[in-house]
């Protein structure tokens, strides 16, 4: 069970180099650089305020960094126009941690959304991978409902369902588990890890979730002080001699 | 003592000159926000759907509103301006001079201003919680313009739907007024009418009518851009569907005043 293998073929298709984020005097990231290989499920940890949630939001443009690289897909991103940039976000996909459903549609119109500007496809296919999709998290029965009458487990896997329908290659999670009960949250981390097995996506995962991390993970980094403190599969860092990065594992 | 109040005023000095700042930094970014709609508002393709249901959500769930509105408008006004016409033994006039009054100023004014609050602090609040909920960052990665998509949609159904609201506002103020002249006297629909008719002008109807698609515009953009650029978590929901009221109305007297201006330069 779960993705704790390395994966050692650095074939990938992210790469991050000495990236700097500051919000005025504060620095929030000091010289960030990862390589994400193809397949891959690098979980990020670190205590509240360090910045993870800034550096996914980094890889899809959503905050600009101050210095440093991003290169996705062979481009760095900072020469991207806004139409490329566009294309190029649609080979990643975005789960929120609030699920980010738009609340004024209902869940079939959710899953249809991103499909918007793919004009090559008819009505009747759009409608087969709104179903694929939300069969793949168990949601078909709630396919004319709206996000309001679902539960947080099912946000979360409709969140899921509406990021993987674009087919990313990268898959950039948020807290995918946050505030959810355990049991829940072991089916999310469960179905992450299914997604993307079927999908051969690589992924970044930023969570607090221990139980998430292990499911999931391949590689563990863990941020401190706006630098990547450590590195390591799960079962290395559960055994590190770093009181500090121990006690994430306790 | 006077040490005081030497500081007190330095300090009056200093809010004054942060208040005027902020107030020169919030124009230039609306400015910009009206630059970025134009550009947007061009690009192909457009979202024609999101257009039509927000036209249909401005416009036709604004129709009972703005007719309760206009037909209270229409009454007050007439009863309220018969006494003195009585005096001036001018009582016939009471059609002609009501409509005029509606359509040249009071029925756009008020339509726009009901709009402010019911259009403008709802586009405030839908955009701000759906920033606050991160769904506009949500359609940014996933590849699809949230601009063109939210903005643009929402400021041009509000600047066609606004003016036809008016015209909706004004037929049902004038039928307000024609129940008002009749709680005191006896006048046909037809005579009501042809008398309205008569005296109303192009330049009465024109000048009038064009400006509420500047009202429109108004509203939808403060609207747009108070919700877009939203911030400080739900509190921020709230301040921005209340500035997006506050902040329209002011601009429709602005404008409204600007079109007096400019109209008494070609009409005389």
């Amino acid at each position: 069970m779960g993705a704790t293998e390395k994966i050692t073929t650095l074939n990938g298709s992210l790469e991050i180099k000495h990236l700097k984020k500051s919000f005025n005097e504060n620095v929030v990231l000091d010289d960030i650089s990862l390589k994400l290989a193809k397949g891959e499920n690098i979980v990020i940890l670190g205590k509240s305020g360090s910045g993870k949630s800034v550096l996914i939001k980094c890889i899809v443009k959503l905050i600009t960094a101050d210095e440093g690289e991003i290169i996705l897909f062979d481009k760095n991103i900072s020469d991207l126009s806004s139409d490329e940039l566009n294309t190029m976000r649609k080979k990643i996909g975005f789960l929120f941690q609030s699920g980010a459903l738009y609340d004024s549609m209902s869940v079939r119109e959710n899953l249809e959304f991103p499909l918007r500007n793919k004009k090559d496809l008819s009505q009747e296919e759009i409608n087969t991978l709104v179903e694929e999709s939300l069969a793949d998290v168990g949601l078909l029965d709630v396919i004319d409902k709206m996000p309001s009458e679902l539960s947080g487990g099912m946000r979360k896997r409709l969140g899921l369902a509406r990021t993987m329908i674009l087919k990313p290659e990268i898959m950039l999670y948020d807290e995918p588990t946050t505030g959810l009960d355990p049991i829940t949250s072991k089916e999310i981390s469960k179905l992450i890890l299914e997604v993307q097995k079927k999908n051969n996506t690589s992924s970044i995962i930023i969570t607090h979730d221990m139980e998430c991390a292990k499911i999931t993970s391949n590689r563990i980094m863990v941020l401190k002080d706006g630098l990547f403190a450590t590195e390591g599969t799960y079962k290395e860092l559960e055994k590190s001699e770093d009181e500090w990065v121990r006690s994430f594992f306790e | 003592m006077s040490t005081s109040t030497s500081s007190d005023n330095d300090r009056k000095e200093a809010n004054l000159i942060s208040s005027i700042r902020e107030f020169f930094t919030e124009l230039s970014l609306l400015t910009k926000f009206t630059l970025h709609f134009f550009k947007e508002l061009f690009k192909l393709p457009f979202e024609f759907n999101e257009f039509i249901k927000q036209s249909y959500i401005i416009g036709c769930k604004s129709l009972p509103l703005v007719g309760i509105t206009g037909f209270i408008m229409g009454l007050v006004l007439t009863i309220q301006a018969r006494p003195t016409l009585v005096q001036f033994g001018a009582e016939s006039w009471l059609p002609a001079m009501v409509a005029v009054s509606l359509i040249r100023e009071i029925g756009p004014v008020i339509t726009a201003l009901i709009c402010a609050g019911k259009v403008g602090s709802g586009i405030g609040a839908e955009l701000a919680s759906m920033k606050v909920t991160e769904q506009i960052d949500a359609m940014e990665v996933s590849g699809v313009n949230p601009f063109k998509y939210i903005v643009v949609t929402r400021v041009l159904a509000t600047t066609l739907m606004i003016p036809l609201l008016v015209i909706f506002a004004d037929a049902i103020a004038l039928y307000g007024s024609y129940i008002g002249v009749n709680l005191k006297g006896d006048v046909s629909f037809q005579l009501f009418f042809s008398q309205v008719i008569e005296k109303l002008t192009f330049q009465d109807l024109f000048p009038a009518f064009i400006k509420t698609f500047f009202f429109g515009f108004a509203i939808g953009i403060i609207g747009c851009y108070k919700g877009y650029n939203s911030n400080k978590g739900t509190e921020g929901v709230g301040k921005s569907a209340n500035s997006a009221v506050v902040y329209a109305s002011l601009l429709v007297f602005v404008i409204d005043m600007m079109a007096v201006q400019i109209t008494s330069l070609f009409v005389k």
